[in-house]
């Protein structure tokens, strides 16, 4: 058995160890998210002609991030709740009592240049980086695991409008955040 | 008529599920004479785009590699664990 493991990390182990880091971000995560994801294949070895041998280990991989994130959220300190309270109450930050936008959003693109491009992107990593944690999570969750909307609810255990409200802030956040960092005049 | 606060959740909200026929029409009647909300529908959609974008790269970076202890540290895992069994 520990010959298969042997294989499948050195023909799909950086493949393996990329999916995860796109999604976790974090190198130590990602390397745990690889070992799980070997220990559950070697242990039920469920796997069947019909797929290739990648295409099945990145289905377990999927699970096990799905795992690591739920479980990051239901660690995540009081405080950060308190936090997202905080960030509820201030929905209207945005628009002004009779609805109108206080600050227009001003009109931005994807830089076509590479470089331009590269520096766009890292200024919307950072921008996701400073959320704060229960909405990241929520947000990780649905828009870049695209995990579906009542699946997340039933994840994490909260009602369809609690989530719907999270997702809705962080939008409205990370944007706001590229409005200041990346259109600047 | 719809405010900018309301077309703002339903743009948000179009992004998760299909919106009713009523909220759809109510929306684009918005979107016709409302230049900040169109600005910010297509801002979400770069964002989400650009969301994507990261992943893919990290995903194709070839210069990632599983770091070679990690690879170890695995195999060694497996190895123990089938003993202990």
């Amino acid at each position: 058995m520990s010959n298969n493991v042997n294989d499948w990390l050195n023909e799909h182990g950086d493949y393996l160890y990329r999916f995860a880091l796109a999604r976790l971000k974090d190198t130590h995560q990602a390397e745990d998210a690889v070992q799980e994801t070997m220990l559950a294949a070697i242990k039920n070895n469920s796997f069947e002609g019909d797929s290739s041998i990648r295409t099945w280990l990145t289905g377990i991989l999927k699970h096990k991030i799905i795992d690591m994130q739920r479980k990051l959220i239901r660690e995540q300190p009081v405080s950060d709740i308190i936090d997202l309270d905080a960030v509820n109450e201030s929905m209207d930050d945005f628009f002004d009592k009779t609805g109108h936008w206080l600050d227009k959003p001003q009109s931005f693109d994807m830089p076509d240049h590479a470089l331009e491009q590269s520096q766009f992107l890292s200024v919307l990593d950072a921008c996701m980086q400073k959320l704060p944690k229960k909405l990241k999570a929520i947000f990780m969750l649905r828009d870049v695991h695209e995990m579906e909307n009542e699946n997340i609810c039933k994840e994490l255990d909260i009602t369809p409008t609690n989530a719907w409200v999270m997702l809705y802030r962080a939008r409205m956040g990370l944007r706001k955040c590229l409005e200041m960092n990346w259109v600047k005049g | 008529m719809l405010t900018c606060k309301q077309a703002s959740q339903l743009i948000c909200q179009s992004l998760d599920h299909p919106l009713s026929w009523y909220e759809l029409m109510q929306l684009r009647l918005h979107l016709m004479m409302c230049g900040a909300c169109n600005r910010f529908r297509k801002q979400l959609n770069i964002l989400l785009i650009g969301l994507c974008k990261i992943r893919t790269n990290i995903e194709n970076d070839s210069a990632i590699q599983l770091p070679l202890d990690a690879k170890t540290r695995i195999v060694e895992k497996i190895k123990s664990d089938q003993h202990a069994q």
